[in-house]
Order: C-alpha cells, then structure tokens, then sequence
C-alpha cells in the first residue's frame, strides 16, 4: 500500500476530502499537521486545498515555512512524489519546489464550477493511468489561479513537457498558455489547480479524477516491485 | 542600535496583468475621471526594527522582500527607511 501523507495547515478544507479519495484508491492515507517535522516514512505527500494561513500576504507564501513543508522539500529533492491541489499547487511555487506563480483570476472572480483539462502527460506519479490527450471535466475552487511565469520559464516548461493539464475551451482564470497543472524537471512534483478529490466517485457527479489517486497508487506498487527485484528477490523466491 | 519604521511598496510588476488595477481604472472611468490613464494597485507594509544605520534598517528590509513579502515572479517593491519618532 502506498503511504500517503496529507499535510493540514490551519485553513486547509480539502484535506478530508483528498484522504478520502487517496483511500478509496487503496492508499494508506494519513493526515501531518503542519507543525510535525516527520511525514513519517511516506511515498507520496499531498499538499490540499483551502486557504492555508488565511492567504495572508499571499496564497501559499506563508505555509512554506511550516516544519512539515522542510519535511515535503527534503522528500522532494530525494526525488519522493509530491502533489499540491489548488492551494497546494500555490504553496509549491511560492516554496520554489515548483516554478512560476498563481495570481488573481484575471476575471477577479472567485470561480467555482466544473471546467474541461486535457491531459498533455502521462508520465507523472498522478497522471499515469490516464490516456494522453484524454479530455477530463473537473471543478476549480480559486480565486487566484492564473499561472504566471516569465517568458523563458514557459519556454523551458513547454520544451521540457512539464505542463501536465491544460485547459480546454475556455480558460476560466486567464492562466498563461492555459496552464492548469505543471510539474518540477524530475517529474514527481506535480501542481494542479483543479480539484480530482471531489471527482472520484459517479455519485460525486463523475469519476475522472480517481486515477490521479490511482495512478499514484499503481506507480508505487511498481517501484516496490522494482526494489524487490534489485535486491535479488527473485533468488530468494520472493 | 536606533528603532527605524520602514514603509515597504509592493506592486505588480510592470507590464504583468493588473486585473484589480483594470477594475479600478473602469470604475473611476464610470465616475466621470476622464483624465486617467491607468491605476495600478498594490500593498502598502510597514515594518519597525532595529539596525546600526539607516542604511543598514534598509539593507534588511530588502532582504525581508526578497525572502518573502514581495513575490520575485510578479512584484516589484520600494522601501523608505525613517527614523522611529
């Protein structure tokens, strides 16, 4: 099983919902409050949705320094997967784990409502079971949510192949390039503005989002896979 | 060590979209300001500390930006240093 961490800031709202659908997926999921410095042995740490520290001064600027995120930083440069939801995805670029920012919706307004991604790449830890170029209806939650980045930043990031969802139809927050997801040039550290915790069940008025769950599950039981063979599993019967 | 009260700028960088700023240029448009040609808006911070010099208390308040108070993909920022009455 794989071990989940999600980490809960004062302000998060999204984290029972995403240990919900990391379990529903066969994930052993457990919360880490943000003061813990030990996401204790995990595969994956999720960073939720909400409005972590009340997005004072600027949403995500003021989580970075909570000892859990030293902890999801340490895991991310030892190449451990990492996902940030929406305000996750803020808190990851204001951290420097991921490039870019999220500013005001270029509407102003707070948007809440299903919008169409495409899925540009499929080899991410939380994007493996989908299919490319697959067409996904997911809702968005933000009020800031227009990625940003400077001109050679969306070049490296497009020539690289790190923008994991774009947004079909209609950009909602006026994100450059319509970037809805990015990930880091190791691949395991993935942002995503919309929300597939709240999509993983039909009753939930659709199930497209369950495979970031298992995707991130699947890809886990393959690397044990992989170690046990490394470790000459196969001579001892295993 | 002397007390300085340091008044901090924070605004979007030129040329990025200024979504608030836009709004509030139609706004004062619709109130009959013909005359505007932009609006711009941003954070206003002040911070009080101490430091050996007025330049130093700005050297500081700098670093406090860079590190976190403004963000280096879509802010610029101004610092103004005054002695603390």
């Amino acid at each position: 099983m794989t071990r989940v961490a999600v980490v809960v800031f004062p302000g998060s709202n999204c984290d029972a919902d995403t240990l919900a659908a990391a379990r529903a997926a066969g994930c052993d999921a457990y919360s880490v409050w943000h003061r813990e410095r030990d996401l204790r042995h995990a595969d994956v740490a999720i960073l939720p949705g909400g409005f972590s520290y009340g997005d004072y001064l600027r949403a995500g600027a003021i989580a970075r320094f909570s000892p859990a995120m030293q902890a999801v930083a340490e895991h991310a440069r030892a190449g451990g997967a990492v996902l940030g939801i929406c305000n996750g995805f803020q808190i990851l670029c204001e951290a420097g784990l991921l490039p870019g920012a999220l500013t005001r919706n270029a509407g102003l307004r707070f948007l809440s409502r299903p919008v169409r991604v495409r899925v540009e790449r499929i080899d991410t830890p939380f994007t493996a079971l989908y299919a490319p170029g697959e067409v996904l209806e997911l809702p968005v939650a933000h009020g800031d949510g227009r990625y940003t980045a400077d001109d050679r930043t969306l070049a490296e990031i497009e020539a690289e192949g790190r923008v994991v969802w774009r947004y079909l139809d209609d950009n909602p927050n006026g994100s450059l390039r319509a970037i809805a997801a990015i990930c880091n040039p190791g691949r395991n550290v993935v942002g995503i503005m919309p929300h597939p915790e709240r999509r993983n069940a039909t009753v939930l008025g659709g199930d497209e989002g369950a495979r970031v769950f298992l995707s991130m599950e699947a890809h886990h039981a393959t690397q044990r896979l992989d170690g046990v063979r490394a470790a000459g599993g196969g001579q001892r019967g295993v | 060590m002397s007390a300085y009260r340091v008044e901090i700028r924070v605004m979007p960088r030129a040329g990025l979209l200024d979504p608030q700023g836009q709004a509030v240029e139609h706004a004062l448009h619709s109130l009959g300001f013909g005359e505007l040609r932009g609006a711009h808006v941003g954070k206003h911070l002040v911070v009080e500390l101490e430091a050996p010099t007025r330049d130093a208390a700005a050297a500081r308040a700098r670093e406090m930006c860079e590190r976190l108070l403004a963000n280096p993909v879509t802010e610029d920022f101004l610092v103004a240093v005054e002695a603390a009455g």
